[in-house]
């Protein structure tokens, strides 16, 4: 017994071990999520944090500790944000096309997700660290998690509030559009990109092909447009 | 693919160096993101290794929020105490951003299209 728990010590000290622990958990997130016909809400980021956690709190390991291996993973959030510029390009005709069109909406979108989310937290009583952590709620992870840090928020929360947002909008997003009678697909796919980000992206492609260009559009107009908007905000609010 | 790796890692420290010498309100990497974008319209295009190494870090772009989200292990007790305000804000502002978005866009999308009929693809 005594030299399996000697083995133990030294792995809980390795990063090897957590960064294990992220890939295989991810991986078995996302083969649930296709087992399951892609059902919103068997998302694999939120089934890997659930799995993660709860290993986590079994073992009594603290997060810095996870942190450790981890974040070798968290790193390539930056890079990822910066390769975004990839897909932008690709669709600069489309932007160039109905470029005001798209800019009004999106400034709009983004305005209304980061006020309303705001405004509601604030009504209801939140604590300032939720109501900074919520504001970008809209906006693809990574640059809604440096918003956050720089706004003096809670980044880890705002991770968490963020992929909830894209799960919601993947879910009631095509009933809210319907209701309006909203048949136009860019207009479909602005909206859901705008309005959360990669998750409704997905979402949106496999509806149809224009809504989901534009709304990939979107999530990174969107991510521009809070990151300038957002701080402006905040120093009125 | 190491030399566009190191392409984009470099617009990524540049980013950060000019967020902090001009003290702008954006972060780093998101610069960084408009600095590639600017080299890719002075280039004219995407160079195949860029595109591939860009590939393999959005290919994969929900594993990196990963890490972050295990940090709700942190914040348990704040979210616990404004569970209301938190699912109320989520859901409303949501349901609302896809409203206005929605509505502005096909409204401003109608006004170009009567506007441009008479002659096509007239410039704006």
């Amino acid at each position: 017994m005594h030299s399996v728990r000697d083995i133990w010590v030294y792995l809980s000290a390795s990063p090897l071990l957590n960064l294990t622990l992220t890939l295989a958990a991810f991986q078995l997130g996302a083969f649930v999520y296709e087992r399951a016909g892609r059902n919103p809400l068997l998302n694999p980021v939120l089934l890997a944090v659930a799995m993660i956690v709860a290993v986590l709190m079994a073992t009594d390991t603290p997060y810095t500790t996870y942190f450790d291996g981890a974040q070798f993973v968290h790193f390539l959030l930056g890079p990822a944000t910066v390769a975004l510029a990839i897909p932008l390009y690709r669709q600069l005709d489309r932007v160039r096309r109905s470029g005001p069109a798209l800019i009004a909406s999106i400034a709009a979108g983004s305005l209304t997700a980061c006020g309303s989310a705001m405004g509601i937290a604030w009504g209801l009583g939140a604590s300032r660290d939720v109501v900074i952590s919520i504001a970008p709620k809209s906006v693809t992870a990574p640059v809604a998690m440096g918003i956050s840090e720089q706004l003096g928020g809670l980044p880890s929360l705002t991770a968490v509030l963020v992929i909830l947002t894209g799960i919601l909008g993947a879910m009631i997003g095509p009933g809210i559009l319907n209701l309006l009678r909203i048949s136009d697909w860019s207009a479909r796919g602005v909206a859901i990109g705008t309005a959360s980000h990669g998750i409704g992206t997905a979402r949106a492609f496999q509806v149809n092909e224009v809504a989901g260009a534009f709304s990939g559009l979107a999530m990174g107009l969107n991510a521009l447009a809070t990151a300038l908007l957002l701080p402006l905000l905040w120093k009125l609010f | 693919m190491l030399s566009w790796l190191t392409v984009i890692l470099a617009c990524q420290l540049a980013g950060e160096l000019i967020v902090k010498a001009a003290g702008l309100p954006v972060p780093g990497p998101v610069a960084g993101m408009v600095l590639l974008f600017c080299g890719l319209v002075i280039r004219r295009g995407i160079p195949g290794g860029l595109q591939r190494v860009g590939d393999a870090l959005l290919a994969n772009l929900s594993l990196l929020f990963v890490p972050a989200g295990v940090g709700v292990m942190l914040h348990a007790r704040l979210i616990g105490k404004d569970w209301l305000p938190i699912s109320v804000a989520l859901i409303a502002s949501t349901a609302l951003t896809i409203a206005v978005t929605a509505l502005l866009m096909a409204w401003l999308n109608r006004l170009g299209t009567h506007r441009e009929a008479p002659e096509e693809g007239g410039d704006r």
